[in-house]
């Protein structure tokens, strides 16, 4: 199939379409919109369900309907409007009702600006809501990686009765790259079991999140819990580049790893041994992989674009066996690729003291 | 002998949580009379809400789910868009429809989503413990309006389906009571035609059902009758506030 | 007048009694023993052999205990 070019928001709905969504349900925000308002014209092409809601929290709660029915519905939203719809969140975990979500992320807090960010990575990997559970977070770094995610989603939503989330920035949303677009699927006929569509023929279903004896909450909680374990084994992606040989590691994800990745080369160059380890998800992290790497390292570079989120994990995988550093930047700064190396130098400067000390 | 009345298939053969002289009972026994006389028990997908009657999908013999508070409507808009040959109805509550989920109620109805709206009002959040509600009656004393309810302090009470009777998208919109055999009749006419048209395609069918809370109005179940009749009827008068023509006499 | 008779499922009523108000006989009466649930369920005072079947204790039931008969003797067909 041929390559072309498309922007990341509406290669993300296209993909969607072609993996066989069956509804959207949004509300415009920037720097999102412009995969609601591709969906607003492709989806009634097909005969598929396109609406825009009164506001993200009716967006998220219309696509719980349309998946209790056991159909393939998603979202799309930026940073405040993911805030909006983690009441959904929750419901759709506690009742696990597979969905899919895009996040586009701006800065923030608070209305912050339209600006590329990835400070939604506690709310995202962490915090999609209120009770004990993780979405999944795919995390892509290039519209084609959006797009084959994107394709991917809701094969892992529906295998494992999960939230899963596409989180890019702004910049992701936003650019135009060369796509090769996956086939278009035909769509599912059957319904899962679990799906509500009238009890005709069957004894009724209910789909509801609600367990008042403490002790039957505590069990539903510990099959989420197992299920989430399962995943953690199982789901971790991630990507490494130049990594056999490194002595440093730079440890960044979304468009922030491509960035790094110039820095990486470029420091080669300089005689530096550096690789980078981008996670495609964020959660599961990939702890088992990383953690494989460290014991070649001397030091641990980690790039965001927030004020320390995901370091917090690498952290957690690195422990104290080698200095770990933050480079971040916030309210939609991008980092460029020199500050990323100076930060490099710093660290090979100060690691290799410490070695010396 | 001849069968003159026998509880509906429909409602499940347990006893509910409801307090004794509850509304809520009632109410469930003509939804569930309604949607079986209409024979669209095997194609009707219940959205239950948070409040007392949270558990309706245990009462309810139908595919059911539960909405977060005051997102029924939202709920109901996802499932009647991808099944649009089911019968999508949400059960809410005063405090679930009117406050909590009044934007969601009001643009459904703009929208004209052809979904039925059975909506209880009892003038207090029931399961919480007697709140004051936007339904609550001025001069209502409730456990958060320890006071009586003052409109210049906590406003006036809604009054739902003559709002939504304006939108052009809403096909049917009543109030009734069920203080009484005469009302419960006319309430179980009323939710019929609020499925009514749903089933025509019509629009959004709401009926607005003024039921009795004995506990948290602090009277008896005998007595909660007449406090519909006394202090609920005055602020909310009975009737039909938008028919569609279509539906005729 | 009709002869009806009332079969009430006495382990699910909650004595609200909103069926002894609303009963036009006035054939129904709170009982005197407590049932699983803690109330007084209603009793039909079979003495009196009033009731006509008419129905309205179960329009008004919120807990759904009555199933209500009527003797169908003297109809055609």
């Amino acid at each position: 199939m041929a390559r072309e070019l498309w922007k990341g928001n509406e290669a993300l709905a296209e993909a969607a379409v072609r993996a066989g969504a069956e509804a959207f349900f949004g509300y415009p925000i920037t720097p999102q919109t412009e995969l609601l308002e591709y969906m607003a014209r492709r989806m009634p092409e097909l005969g598929r369900t396109f609406l825009q809601a009164e506001s993200e929290i009716a967006a998220i709660h219309m696509v719980y309907g349309a998946a209790c029915a056991g159909v393939r519905a998603l979202s799309s939203s930026s940073s405040p409007g993911i805030s909006l719809m983690q009441e959904g969140l929750s419901y759709l975990a506690g009742s696990e009702v597979p969905c899919v979500l895009v996040d586009i992320m701006r800065g923030g807090p608070g209305l912050g600006n339209i600006q590329p960010s990835q400070s939604d990575y506690f709310q995202l990997t962490r915090s999609a809501g209120h009770g004990d559970f993780h979405p999944l977070v795919l995390a892509p770094s290039t519209v084609q990686e959006a797009v084959d995610l994107m394709y991917a989603s809701f094969d892992l939503a529906f295998g494992w009765r999960t939230l899963v989330i596409l989180a890019g920035d702004g910049t992701l949303g936003q650019m135009m790259e060369p796509v090769e677009m996956p086939p278009m699927r035909a769509l599912a006929v059957e319904r899962p079991d679990w799906a509500l569509t009238g009890a005709a023929g069957r004894s009724p279903r209910v789909i509801s999140s609600l367990y008042l004896d403490a002790a039957e909450l505590e069990q539903s909680n510990l099959r989420l819990q197992a299920k989430l374990q399962q995943m953690a084994a199982t789901q971790q992606r991630w990507e490494s580049f130049c990594v056999e040989d490194a002595d440093y590691l730079v440890v960044a994800f979304g468009t922030v790893a491509r960035i790094a990745q110039s820095a990486v080369r470029a420091a080669r160059r300089a005689g530096i041994r550096v690789g980078l380890f981008r996670p495609v998800t964020l959660w599961p992290y990939p702890r088992q992989p990383l953690d494989a790497i460290c014991p070649q390292l001397r030091g641990v570079l980690v790039v965001e674009m927030n004020g320390g989120q995901m370091v917090e994990d690498v952290r957690c995988v690195v422990r104290e066996r080698v200095p770990v550093r933050f480079l971040g930047h916030l309210g939609g700064v991008i980092p460029m690729p020199d500050e990323i190396e100076a930060e490099l130098a710093q660290l090979v400067s100060l690691s290799g003291r410490a070695a010396f000390s | 002998m001849e069968t003159i009345y026998r509880r509906p298939a429909l409602l499940a053969d347990l006893p509910t949580h409801y307090c004794p002289g509850c509304g809520h009972g009632t109410v469930h026994r003509l939804v569930a009379e309604t949607i079986e006389g209409l024979g669209i028990g095997s194609r009707t997908i219940c959205v239950a809400p948070v409040g007392c009657a949270v558990l309706a999908y245990k009462y309810f013999v139908l595919d059911c789910c539960v909405a977060a508070h005051g997102r029924a409507p939202a709920m109901a808009t996802g499932l009647k868009r991808v099944l649009p040959d089911r019968v999508i109805f949400t059960y809410q509550g005063d405090g679930d429809l009117a406050s909590i989920g009044g934007n969601e109620i009001l643009h459904a109805a703009l929208r004209g989503e052809p979904i039925t709206i059975i909506f209880v009002n009892n003038g207090v959040y029931g399961m919480t413990g007697g709140q004051m509600a936007p339904t609550t009656p001025l001069g209502m004393r409730t456990t958060s309006s320890p006071l009586g309810r003052d409109s210049q302090q906590q406003g006036y009470p809604i009054h739902l389906p003559e709002l939504l009777a304006a939108l052009p998208g809403v096909a049917y919109a009543a109030r009734r009571s069920t203080h009484s055999v005469a009302e419960i009749r006319r309430a179980r006419q009323a939710i019929q035609r609020a499925f009514t048209v749903q089933l025509r395609g019509l629009g959004l069918g709401i009926v607005e059902l003024l039921g009795a809370c004995p506990t948290n109005w602090q009277v008896t179940p005998v007595e909660a009758l007449e406090f519909i009749e006394q202090v609920m009827l005055p602020v909310y008068p009975l009737g039909e506030f938008k028919v569609a023509a279509e539906l005729g006499a | 007048m009709a002869q009806g008779t009332l079969l009430i499922q006495t382990d699910r009523c909650k004595g609200c009694g909103l069926c002894i108000r609303a009963c036009p006989q006035q054939v129904l009466v709170a009982g005197q023993h407590f049932n699983a649930l803690g109330y007084q369920p209603v009793q039909l005072d079979e003495a009196l052999r009033r009731c006509t079947g008419c129905g309205v204790c179960a329009w008004v039931c919120p807990d759904l205990v009555f199933t209500v008969y009527r003797e169908s003797a003297g109809r055609a067909g």
